[in-house]
């Protein structure tokens, strides 16, 4: 009897193992010389997760100034924006990387990716994903990044009047409540930047976040520039009487990075994409459009 | 009068030709079919053991994943980074769940007891008990912590704390008491009607023999399903996570999971609720233990 289940589970292990056998690796074609331009890496690449299609994850909703379309009755699914309009930052930053890289716009597809699965173990259900997600040695063991299309700045939200608003410096900081979105590098600049005598509060959403500042219940939010000012703009005002007190200035080299499965070889072609843009200036001019223009970056006064 | 002897003090006594002494009856469950088998027991076990285990990890180790599982959810690096940081939280955790269980116990109690009032006259009050309990049992312990940490603030009453955290423990209170009145109700209900009977004949009243007779002998009873209950409690501290502002030990865990992408966070959270919860579960299995053997050695008797 007993060797009977011994050979049963001994055959079951067997079968497992077989179901876990190894897929075979698909090496990037075209070895040799590097392929010239993002178009001429694209079309070699193999491994995309439908054929002839750039997949693209981002988190729903989707928000601005990231994205703007608006909701569409054709993606109903999509809440707030919908990236398929290609408005917003990085709805337009991902389909300038796509045209470069030879796919038309109906051949993107975009598909939810919330921030968290972005870098769990295993095959993704994209081909890239593009959230807002800032580079940093850690994480880059988990995925791989592109270069950075966008260097962020950090900021600080708050409610017109109160006295944080009055705050002209990062030292003067430390005796306010403040708030940050869970795992964000904002959450980090407050714990070991600031450094505040209050513990930071930690909120799962930026909704989250905003509703406690809304309530009252801290003095000001740490978020990234281009959503401060989103948070705070007259016209939106999210954040009830917000105004964006200042920028921290970006001494680490903090960037927004696109995000990729370990060792895929679309990491090459969209760093060509991105090199392309930003030699010939589309870059220079997308951020305009739809960072600049629309949220006026530059009159932010700087806190150090 | 078997029931009167688990009032009996000498209950670490072992009765000759009785029960095994406390403490080795579990291990003997574990063991036993090997002693009986004899040395080709012992070595089928052991055989069969490094087998089962062996394939097991052979399984793992050999997955295509497992380099890319093992950096990002067994990281020695990681786990060195951020558990101390997670332990420091972990603090919060315990004072949780010690606040929460001393009003658990109490309040609890109190609905076992109004559950368990005699006639006509209590009617409403045992009813208000049921329904209380089928209604904090019928829900999730999550919701009645989200309803509570995000409703009761938003009614802005004039002098009611605003901390989710306040309200997150209330939520555990509320909801775990609907699970321990049950328990309590089961050891007042395992009290012989005799007792009462006993009790009533000596002059006492209604409520001393409830008192000093009755709950006595069920909180003694029932001690280590209301043990099981805590140890449950630990672990549910982790949902005040879902509210809270300032992290407990597994939204720590969450924030360097995030800020790292790296699952190991996680599983030093795991540790730390294992470090309180396995002991006490031990402690857990050699109080039944005692009690059985308590018993039995009063049926012998």
């Amino acid at each position: 009897m007993m060797r009977r289940v011994l050979i049963g589970v001994a055959a079951f292990g067997l079968l497992l193992a077989a179901c876990a056998e190894e897929n075979p690796v698909i090496a990037p074609t075209g070895t040799g010389t590097p392929p010239a331009t993002a178009a001429d890496c694209a079309a070699g690449v193999t491994t995309y997760v439908n054929p002839d299609t750039l997949t693209v994850g981002t988190d729903n909703p989707a928000f601005p100034p990231y994205f703007a379309g608006g909701e569409t009755k054709e993606n109903p699914d999509w809440e707030f924006n919908d990236p398929n309009t290609g408005k917003g930052f990085e709805a337009a930053v991902a389909y300038e990387v796509a045209a470069r890289m030879g796919f038309t716009s109906d051949q993107v597809d975009w598909v939810v990716a919330p921030f968290n699965q972005t870098y769990k173990p295993g095959p993704k259900h994209y081909d890239f994903a593009i959230e807002q997600i800032s580079y940093t040695e850690k994480r880059a063991q988990a995925v791989d990044f592109s270069e950075s299309y966008y260097d962020v700045n950090q900021a600080l939200v708050a409610v017109k009047g109160t006295p944080i608003t009055k705050t002209s410096g990062i030292a003067d900081l430390k005796d306010y409540t403040l708030a940050a979105q869970i795992g964000t590098t904002n959450y980090d600049f407050i714990a070991n930047t600031i450094q505040p005598s209050e513990e930071p509060g930690v909120y799962n959403s930026t909704a989250d976040a905003v509703a406690a500042i809304n309530a009252g219940q801290v003095d000001g939010l740490v978020v990234d520039l281009p959503t401060a000012l989103f948070l705070a703009d007259p016209f939106v005002q999210e954040v009830k009487k917000g105004v964006v007190v200042g920028q921290f200035a970006n001494l680490s080299g903090e960037h927004f990075g696109i995000t990729f499965e370990k060792s895929n070889p679309l990491v090459g072609c969209v760093n060509l994409a991105l090199q392309e843009m930003k030699a010939d200036g589309t870059l220079e001019s997308i951020t305009q459009v739809w960072l600049s223009e629309k949220t006026n970056v530059g009159e932010v006064p700087v806190l150090s | 009068m078997a029931y009167s002897r688990s009032d009996a003090p000498d209950s670490g006594t072992i009765v000759p030709g009785g029960p095994v002494p406390p403490g080795s009856e579990r291990r003997s469950r574990l063991l036993e079919p090997l002693r009986q088998e004899g040395a080709k027991g012992v070595m089928v076990a052991v055989v069969s053991t490094a087998v089962f285990f062996g394939l097991i990890g052979w399984l793992v180790l050999r997955s295509p994943n497992w380099p890319e599982v093992k950096q990002l959810f067994f990281n020695g690096q990681e786990f060195r980074d951020t558990f101390p940081s997670i332990a420091q939280k972990f603090l919060r955790n315990i004072q949780y769940f010690m606040i929460g269980e001393v009003f658990i116990l109490a309040y609890a109690l109190f609905l076992a007891v109004l559950r368990s009032l005699p006639g006509s006259v209590f009617f409403p009050l045992r009813l208000l008990s049921i329904m209380y309990t089928d209604l904090f049992r019928g829900i999730p312990t999550i919701l009645v912590i989200y309803l509570l940490a995000f409703g009761v603030p938003s009614l802005d009453i004039p002098g009611a704390p605003t901390s989710p955290t306040f309200w997150a423990i209330v939520g555990l209170v509320l909801s775990y008491s609907a699970y321990v009145s049950e328990v309590y109700r089961a050891g007042i209900e395992s009290v012989h009607p005799s007792q009462i009977a006993a009790a009533r004949a000596l002059g006492l009243s209604r409520w001393q023999s409830l008192r000093f007779v009755v709950i006595p002998q069920a909180v003694r009873r029932v001690a280590p399903p209301l043990l099981n209950d805590f140890v449950a409690l630990q672990k549910d501290t982790a949902l005040v996570a879902f509210v809270v502002v300032v992290p407990e030990a597994f939204k720590m865990a969450q924030i360097h999971q995030n800020a790292d992408f790296n699952f190991t966070p996680l599983l030093a959270a795991a540790l730390l609720f294992l470090l309180i919860t396995v002991p006490l579960t031990r402690v857990v299995d050699w109080m039944i233990a005692r009690e059985r053997a308590r018993r039995q050695g009063g049926g012998v008797v």
